[in-house]
């Protein structure tokens, strides 16, 4: 087990390897450039080739790829130009990423708190009605874009009834900031309502992101019980006349959850996607914020440092759902 | 273990009171757009204390939806179940979903035809085992591992300690057959009811289990219905045969009886389709040729007409009744050396 997790973060340093070089060859070969995006475009010749040579952009694409790793490995992405002109883009982003991390896990929660019980329910009454309402209702999901979803729930929840806070992340000032993550910040320094207010931002962007990985875990959760509730299994463990909730707990779920462990696994990985339109209809000031404007500002430094991050995570998610599935199934284990 | 070889009878059960009594179970499962399909159809059969019972049949006979009509795991839906399946007397078709379940694993275990898919892949062997004494002794997961230790130490396994930790797919096919015998049995049932135990298994495997199987029950004095569709399973094992056929019982008697002077056709040629080692080797096989899709409707005929080499004219006319004479039944018009059948009358028909 302990070689197999060595070995998978032995492969996350070559995937981020791999990405870097990838990366920058593809913002190098992006029309406009550092100096177009820094000076304008009507900056003079002269204070353009200064700027070049300052930044170090007359020299080989290899070599620039060189000092950008060897700044890199010390921490030094550059500077951001753009979103925060001034600010390191490693600060940006330490700053803004657990504001997305935390967005993503709620609405991770909240499609698979959903979805795993409608999903079961659902196959036990196939056909039935709350079946093809869920049905329906993982189409729609999958079905509405996210930034209408989010829209929508913008307009009637936040500016219509009120109940819910517009945009922003906190509206509480002068909360203590100790993890970056602000529900859980508050709960550890018992400011309730610092927490409390940091959750009433989170719902709604948290809903709109729960759409689609809502429709695809309900929808293989469903399927993967109604294979299991074929099993000759599930007839042992009735013929043993156990109860219902061991019958469903042990002997159907934690077989169904197999497939349904990948499918969550796929989804946290492209929850980022839908945090970048989530966050800029409820200006939810995290790393798809950043990086929308990052792109229109052409801030270079800070794309690379939030797409090394945001592939960073994916791969550790998908060493984590790795080791869950080896927890969940022995037959992995031995192989 | 007593001394009793698998040629005798491990006791003679006549005369005592049946503990398990079917009467006129019928199953009938609907069919979309087509006409509902009549899977079991008035089988009436006792199982006394301690006796093994052999339901006999090819696929398709009704065997396996019996077994799982008397242990009330037919699906919720899409069937009707008639007749009466007692347990001392009280009905099981008329329990509710909770009495059934508490009596499953503690009164009847069952034991299944595929032990891999039988078991849960992902929950160690231990754990399948102590489950049902936890459920129907309310022992703690702790005061039930010795239990389910001790257990698989009489199935056989080698090395319980380790095995109890293990997984399905860690152990070999006898061992998996044995380790749902061992939580079919954990409970100390009164009656177990092995469905195709040895099918999936290796020849020599198959004769270990069933050697077990006779041990184990003689041990506990459980009753055993023995479901199959291979005459020697039932020769080395059951005191009394019931053949099914379409549904129908056809012939039933004493395992011995029954063997040497086999009076229904169909009987007669499962016998002669099993290969023995005393004949000729160049002796070719009989099968029933056919199969059961060239059924005729027992409603107005003998089902296994059209594959039946003694049929007359009147098995394609007539229901035959099944009449017992001792501790014969037999439902034929034209048997093979045994007293013919009536016509089955309107009230045999009901």
């Amino acid at each position: 087990m302990l070689r197999f997790i060595v070995r998978r973060l032995l492969q996350l340093v070559l995937v981020i390897f791999a990405l870097s070089v990838l990366l920058f060859a593809w913002l190098k070969s992006l029309p406009g450039g550092t100096v177009s995006a820094m000076l304008g475009e009507r900056a003079t010749p002269e204070s353009r080739e200064a700027l070049t040579k300052e930044l170090g952009l007359d020299q080989p694409i290899p070599v620039q790829y060189w000092s950008f790793l060897k700044r890199a490995v010390q921490g030094d992405f550059g500077v951001s130009n753009g979103v925060q002109p001034g600010t390191p883009a490693l600060d940006l982003l330490l700053e803004r990423f657990p504001a997305t991390i935390e967005l993503s896990i709620s609405a991770l929660l909240v499609a698979v708190l959903l979805a795993l019980p409608l999903g079961y329910l659902a196959a036990r009454r196939r056909g039935g009605i709350l079946d093809n309402v869920a049905i329906v209702g993982s189409l729609v999901g999958v079905a509405v874009p996210v930034f209408f979803l989010a829209f929508l729930l913008k307009y009637w929840f936040a500016i219509e009834l009120g109940w819910m806070p517009v945009s922003g992340r906190q509206e509480v000032g002068n909360a203590t900031r100790v993890t970056g993550f602000f529900v859980l910040d508050g709960l550890l320094t018992r400011e309730w309502d610092a927490s409390l207010d940091a959750l009433k931002h989170l719902v709604l962007p948290a809903i709109a992101l729960a759409s689609i990985p809502f429709a695809m875990i309900f929808r293989i959760t469903r399927a993967s019980v109604l294979d299991v509730l074929d099993e000759d299994f599930v007839r042992t463990a009735r013929s043993k006349g156990l109860t219902s909730r061991v019958i469903r707990g042990r002997h159907i779920m934690r077989n169904a959850l197999l497939p349904v462990i990948t499918a969550i696994g796929l989804q946290t990985g492209l929850l980022l996607g839908g945090a970048i339109l989530t966050e800029t209809v409820f200006n939810f000031p995290g790393i798809g914020n950043a990086l929308s404007e990052g792109f229109t500002k052409r801030d270079y430094p800070v794309l690379q440092v939030i797409i090394l991050a945001a592939a960073g995570v994916y791969v550790l998610v998908n060493l984590v759902v790795d080791i869950l599935y080896a927890v969940v199934d022995p037959r992995v284990r031995t192989r | 273990m007593t001394t009793t070889t698998p040629e005798t009878a491990r006791r003679d059960p006549r005369g005592a009171e049946p503990l398990l009594s079917v009467r006129d179970l019928t199953v009938t499962f609907k069919r979309q757009g087509e006409d509902p399909f009549v899977a079991v159809d008035g089988l009436s059969f006792d199982v006394r204390p301690g006796q093994t019972v052999g339901l006999v049949g090819e696929s398709g006979c009704g065997k396996s939806v019996t077994s799982l009509a008397i242990m009330g795991l037919l699906p919720d839906r899409g069937n009707t179940v008639t007749g009466s399946v007692e347990l001392d007397g009280r009905d099981l078709l008329t329990l509710s979903n909770k009495q059934m379940r508490d009596l499953r694993g503690s009164d009847i275990g069952m034991i299944f035809q595929d032990p891999l898919s039988s078991l849960n892949p992902v929950v160690p062997i231990g754990r399948q085992v102590t489950e049902v004494l936890e459920r129907h002794k309310g022992m703690s997961r702790k005061s039930a591992k010795p239990v389910a230790r001790e257990m698989l130490h009489k199935v056989g396994i080698p090395d319980p300690d380790r095995r109890l930790t293990e997984y399905p797919h860690q152990l070999s096919g006898g061992m998996r057959q044995r380790a749902l015998i061992a939580m079919a049995l954990a409970c100390e049932p009164r009656m177990l009811i092995a469905d195709e135990p040895t099918t999936a298994l290796d020849v020599t495997i198959q004769a270990q289990i069933l050697a077990l199987l006779r041990e184990l029950v003689e041990e506990m004095d459980t009753a055993l219905i023995m479901i199959t569709h291979d005459l020697g399973v039932v020769a080395g094992l059951c005191d009394e045969v019931n053949v099914l056929y379409g549904g129908r019982l056809v012939e039933r008697g004493d395992r011995h009886p029954l063997f040497h002077d086999p009076h229904h056709p169909y009987t007669g040629g499962l016998l002669s389709s099993v290969p023995s080692l005393e004949g000729d080797a160049a002796e070719r096989l009989n099968p029933v040729p056919g199969s059961v899709a060239d059924n005729l409707p027992w409603t107005s005929s003998c089902a296994f007409a059209p594959r039946c080499s003694n049929a007359i004219e009147r098995c394609r006319e007539e229901t035959p009744a099944a009449v017992a004479s001792g501790d014969r039944v037999l439902r034929c018009f034209n048997p093979l050396g045994g007293q013919a059948s009536p016509a089955e009358s309107e009230e045999d028909r009901r």
